[in-house]
Parts: structure tokens; sequence; C-alpha cells
């Protein structure tokens, strides 16, 4: 197995910065190498520093220290696979491994091992169904709710009317890229738009003849499912056809800060979909310097703070010490197990409230999950890039996806599966 | 005239292009194959660390930062400089020379007269070896390449075919220029391997080593001459590639694009990796335009570029230009 010195290192930074005597595991399975080592940094880094913020000022959740072991999974699957059989040994309470591939082979190991796989927007879209995904929870927000919240953001700019509206779906030709086809086709009958799919073959260092055929069709709007390379490509290209730039509207796996550098300038007006909230303008950075990044104790080379990529990585790391902390309350004990954690995922409230408690006023929705809804509110903002000031800008409030469109598609796609895998109705 | 013959010629056009970009990248192995018969794995590692190290010197990028800092405690980015872009260019290339030293040295000054599995083998490990390198001495983010390139449609070509034809054809600048390095790349290889006392005695140690040896021509210098050769080539293609996306890991997989390249022009020929470029630029993007992308969903390239090479190497195993085997019993 590939190991760079890179990854030794981080790992061993991260073993002197857990804790001696964690009772709480939560492996972090990362990916600082490969061809997406750019993004999967920053998310790994958000990811550790915020459970480090817990121990440091805290004492851990509820008196209880967290470690975060890394596993490299180089975004391959098969490592991933290896990662999580190494790990799960270790008492692991929870998985995000940030990649929908990965998500795919583990969902059936954590159902018989019985831990939670947590997937904040990405993996299989239908687990946001609860009564057929009784291990698996991706809430705020998944791909179908992303591709209907672009879609009403394109109707909201069109004065409440898309018809005949050309939108070219640009997707990294991948399980991950196709997810949103499903929904924009149905999305497409429902507003009359004319809808047209451009494959990219991975990695997507080539574009060529895609944006030839967007130059030659003119969309009204392009839509982009991309991850990697394949991002940064895309939005070069767009640029250099002249394309409008606030006419090209990425999901959240691109828009990062990462995707747009390399265009300059010229990539300003690049909009983005994220399902929470980035940037410093948060009180919980104060003590994440103070505890954290001043301690030298940050994740990483501690550069990555505070970035799109970075936020998602702490978004996750909350949401996991939220679960955590419920599953302490409800089991009346402070060592809890993994199934306890799962009761904790299933009973999470995570009110406005408590997000401003944690630092973080709005930064994300707020969600209520149950047994049925894996899936949260499943809304998103779109941000836009500001190339002057490199800094992503809200340019809307939070927008509802579409429930009578998508509710019918994971209960159909949900019920396949627990058809295939012969699973009842886990809530009754 | 028909749109899809506009839109053919256009697709055509920038299959062309594309091609030199393919060629320059084809060009690093066949400079390695021809001289010491190694298919170097790490022709595309080369490009990726090559266009690091421009960045990092043109940044004024404290190299090993991240191992510094881990190790000292210290927040080392970057020196209070930067560097010229023609400046960095030949602070890089020379970096790339004495690479092309140390990989002789270490590696394949011990494996002389081995079978060239065992040297293939060995530009496998260091392939992984220098992204690994790379990375801890100028870490993993994406950095942007400004070179000073010109990037974006020329407005000549769309104006003046806008004029003839009523539809304006979108040619990228920076794969023009690419074009005129591409072909000043060429011809400054071809006239140091036909007129200059290194290039006459690379062209015998791509004949024969034992005859070349056998007349005191030095192989360790000439491996590492063509080496170093191959390191500037990997440069230039890691600028072409690395002005588009940024320079990042994923850069070394441009290697793939080479391949059939290779195999279609064949792995001992430079006006075969131009050509063979040409072709798989050209028939990948015109089988995109009228078949892939209407009957077969899209994203056809790749492949494509696959069964291209191989129909050629049914008529042709040796490649268009390659050397044809001739093996006596």
């Amino acid at each position: 197995m590939k190991k760079t010195l890179t990854a030794l290192v981080a790992a061993a930074m991260t073993l002197t910065t857990a804790p001696a005597f964690a009772e709480l595991v939560v492996p972090n399975l990362s990916y600082r190498t490969g061809p997406y080592a750019a993004n999967g940094i920053p998310y790994a880094d958000g990811f550790n520093d915020y459970f480090t913020l817990l121990n440091e000022r805290d004492g851990g959740i509820g008196g209880e220290m967290v470690a975060t072991p890394e596993c490299e999974t180089a975004y391959n699957t098969e490592k991933g696979v290896e990662c999580y059989e190494s790990t799960k040994g270790e008492g692991a309470l929870a998985y995000n491994p940030l990649s929908t591939g990965i998500t795919y082979q583990l969902i059936p190991k954590v159902t018989a091992d019985g831990i939670t796989l947590y997937t904040p927007g990405y993996g299989r879209t239908s687990a946001a169904n609860g009564k057929v995904f009784k291990w698996v929870f991706n809430f705020p927000a998944n791909y179908w709710d992303g591709a209907s919240v672009a879609i009403k953001h394109i109707i909201d700019q069109e004065g409440g009317d898309i018809s005949g509206k050309k939108i070219a779906l640009v997707y990294h030709n991948s399980a991950y890229g196709k997810e949103p086809i499903r929904t924009l086709e149905e999305l497409a009958k429902k507003h009359g738009f004319e809808l047209s799919t451009l494959p990219v073959d991975h990695p997507g260092q080539e574009q060529k003849s895609q944006w030839l055929q967007i130059r030659r069709d003119k969309p009204d709007y392009v839509l982009m499912w991309g991850w990697g390379v394949m991002n940064q490509v895309a939005i070069q290209e767009a640029v250099n056809i002249r394309f409008p730039m606030d006419h090209f509207i990425g999901v959240w796996w691109s828009g990062s800060e990462n995707d747009v550098a390399p265009a300059g300038d010229k990539a300003s007006g690049y909009k983005a979909l994220s399902f929470h909230g980035t940037g410093m303008d948060y009180p919980v950075y104060a003590d994440l310097k103070q505890y954290v990044v001043d301690a030298g104790k940050a994740s990483g080379a501690g550069d990555q703070v505070g970035t799109m990529l970075y936020s998602r990585g702490m978004y996750a790391a909350m949401i996991i010490s939220e679960a955590i902390r419920k599953a302490q309350e409800m089991a009346g004990k402070s060592n809890v197990n993994a199934a306890e954690v799962r009761d904790g995922f299933e009973n999470l409230d995570l009110t406005e409230a408590r997000l401003e408690e944690l630092g973080l006023p709005n930064f994300a929705q707020p969600i209520k999950a149950s047994c049925e809804n894996h899936g949260g509110p499943g809304s998103a903002k779109v941000f836009q890039w500001d190339a002057g000031a490199k800094k992503w800008n809200e340019a809307s409030d939070w927008i509802e996806s579409d429930k009578d469109v998508l509710n019918p598609l994971i209960e159909e796609d949900s019920a396949a599966f627990a058809s295939e895998n012969n699973i009842t109705d886990q809530c009754n | 005239m028909p749109d899809i013959v506009l839109y053919a010629a256009e697709v055509t056009l920038n299959g062309l292009m594309a091609g030199v970009l393919y060629a320059l990248v084809a060009l690093g192995f066949v400079l390695i194959f021809k001289a010491s018969g190694i298919f170097n794995y790490a022709q595309g590692v080369l490009a990726l660390f090559a266009a690091l190290t421009l960045v990092g010197i043109q940044k004024g990028q404290v190299p090993f930062a991240h191992l510094i800092n881990a190790m000292t405690g210290n927040h080392y980015t970057n020196f209070p400089w930067e560097v010229p872009a023609i400046v960095a260019i030949l602070l890089a290339a020379a970096v790339m020379v004495v690479l092309a030293i140390i990989i002789e040295k270490v590696v394949l000054k011990h494996l002389v007269n081995q079978a060239p599995i065992i040297l293939f083998m060995a530009t496998i490990g260091m392939a992984y070896f220098l992204e690994g390198f790379g990375d801890v001495m100028w870490g993993s983010d994406i950095k942007t390449l400004d070179v000073g390139l010109p990037q974006g449609i020329n407005d000549t070509i769309d104006t003046v075919t806008f004029n003839m034809f009523g539809y304006g054809f979108f040619i990228d600048n920076l794969d023009i220029v690419a074009a005129i390095v591409a072909v000043l790349l060429v011809s400054a290889l071809t006239v140091f391997s036909q007129y200059s006392k290194q290039g006459r005695a690379l062209r015998a140690v791509a004949d024969d080593h034992q005859a070349a040896l056998s007349v005191g021509i030095s192989l360790r210098f000439i491996w590492i001459l063509v080496w170093s050769i191959a390191g500037f080539v990997a440069l230039v293609a890691g600028i072409m590639w690395g002005s588009k996306s940024g320079v990042q890991f994923s850069l070394s997989l441009i290697a793939l694009k080479a391949l059939p390249v290779l195999m279609l022009g064949g792995f001992t020929s430079i006006p075969g990796a131009i050509v063979g470029g040409l072709i798989i630029g050209v028939g990948e993007k015109l089988f995109e335009l009228l078949i892939g992308a209407p009957f077969l969903g899209g994203a056809t390239e790749n492949w494509f570029a696959y069964v291209l090479a191989l129909v050629f190497l049914v008529f042709r195993p040796q490649g268009l230009f390659g050397e044809k085997i001739i093996e006596r019993v």
C-alpha cells in the first residue's frame, strides 16, 4: 500500500495529538495523498480539529475524550474498505469516509457490524429513508436535494418560470456524478426545461469536447457534479468559452477554494451550493484558535482553517459529536457504544439555539431526525465566488428542496434496495 | 455550409491542438525508451514534480515547510521574494538535471544489463517515491501556475471564421502556444540529435548499447543526458497542462493520455509521438462529436483513444513510425 511521508507525518501528528486514554473512537477515513488530496486534506483537518477542540476545551464529550485515528484511503474504494476493517475493532462509533464509492461498499458492512455510517451530502441518496437504512444517516442534504435546490435557485433567478430554458449538467462519469440525473429529469418534466447531460471521464483533465458542445448548444445554465481536477478544468473551460459564470452552478463538491483558484479573477461569479456556512465569522473560531491552532495542536499544517472544505469536515465532526452527546443523554452514561450512538443519531434534535451555543449561529439548518427521517431538512444555500476578496459570499438564503418530487424517488429507490436485501420496515 | 461540417472542422482543429498536448507527454517516454529501452512509468510524475518545483520556486515557497514546521514548531511558508517566471523555469530545469543525475547514480547505475522488466519496475518505484517526495517538498494543495501564457478564446480566429462561415471557431490561446512550443521543441531535439556530438552519441546508444560502449561513449553520461532532456520535456508538459488545471497531484495522470499515442506512433520515434498525438486527438474528438455524444451517451474519448491505437497495432505492431522488430533464429 502506497504511503507517502506526508501520510506518515500526518498520522504521527494525529497520534501525538490524540488523547492518551480516549474512550470514544471516531475513525477518520481520510485522503491526504493521491489525485484528490487537495480536497481530502482540508476536510480531514476540519474533522480532526473540531474533536481536538472538544478535547482541549471541554475535556471531550460528557467527560470522555475522543480519538480520531486516521486511516489513509487515497479516495480508493478498496483502501477505504481496508481502513474500515482495520479500525472497526478499536471500538469505532461512527464512520464518515468522504467517498460515495466507499460508502456503497460499507453500507452492508456497517449494517452487519452495527456501526453508524454518516455521509453528509454524499453517499447513497435513498439512505435518507430510515425505514430501510437503519445504520446510515445522510442529513442535512443529499445529491437529489442539491439538484432540486439548484433548479429552485434558477427558477428564482428567472422570475419564477423556466419553461423552455436549456439546462446542461456536466458530471463526473461515475455513480456519484450520475446521481442527480433522475431527479433533474423529473424536475424537467415538472418545470418544462430542456435537460442535456454531458459526462466527463475520470479524472477530467481534458474536457474540450464537452465545452465545445456547450458553446454550440448555448444552454441558459450549466450545473456541475464534479470532484477534484474535473472542477478546476471545467471552471477554466467555462471561462475560456466566456460562459457567464453566474449561470454556472456547482453542487457542494464543486465549490471549494481549490476549484476556483486556477482560473484566477475570471472565476468570479461562479456559484456553488453548500449545506453549511463558511469563512471565519463564527464564534467557534476564537476557541479553535486558542485551544487548537495557537496551541500547536492543529491537524495537518493548520493552514486550512475557515475554508469551505474545512468547514464541511468540521460540520461532520460537530454532527457526530452532537449525536454522541444525545446518545450519552439517552443511555445515562458517558462511555456509549456504537448501538447507542446510532440511537443518538436517530434522536438528534439540533436546534438553532444549540448551534448558537456551539459557536456556530446560522452555520447550518436545524435537524430533527427520526426513525423514518435520516435525511434531514434537505436545504442548502447558494454561494458565489468573489475572486477579488478570495471568498465565498452568500447568494441566497436557505432553499428547501422539492420534497414532492424527491420523496417518491427516495421511496422507490429504497424500496428496491429493501426488496433486494429482504429488509422490512425498521420503524414498525 | 451545414452546421455539422462547421462543427466537425472546429472539433478537428481542437483535436489537433489536444493532440499536441498529448504528444508533449509522449515525447518524454519516447526519448527515454529510445536511448535506454526503458518504459518510464514515472514520466507523468516527472511532469508533476517539474511543475510543482516550478511553482514552488516562482512563489518563493519554502521546500519541506510542512515537515520543518512539524518538527520545529515554526510556521515557515514562503521566502520574502518571488522569482520571475523565466528564471523559475530555468531553475526548475536545473532541478530536473540534478534529479536525472540522482536517478542515474541511485537507481539506473545499479541496474545496467538487467532485463527491461526490472528497469520498468524500478521506474514504478521511482514514480511512487517522487510523488510522495513532491508532496513532502511542496505540499498537496492546488497551486496556480502563471508563467504569463495567454488563455481563453482566440478572438482573431473567432472573428475571421465568423466572417467566413457565420460561425466563429473556438481555439484556445494556450493550445496555440502549446503547438508553437511543441514545434520548437521537436525542431530543437531533431537538430540536437542530428548535429551535436552528444546527440550523435545518444543515437549510437539507441542503436546498440554495446557498440556505443566499444567506441568510448559513456552510457552513464548518455543516461543522465536523456533523463535530463526527458525532465525538461516533462517540465514543458507540466507547464501546459498545469496552466489549465492548476498544479495538483492528478497531473501525473496525464501519462494515461500518452499511452495510446505511443502505441500508435511507436515507442522509438519523435515524429511518431507528434503524428500519433495528432491522430489520437482528432480521432477521439471527432468520434465523440459524430458518434459518442449522439448515440453512446458521451465520454467516449478515453476508451476510444485506446481502441484507435489497438486498431493500428493490428496492422503495425511497432506503431506507425516504430522500428520494425526483426529477430533471426
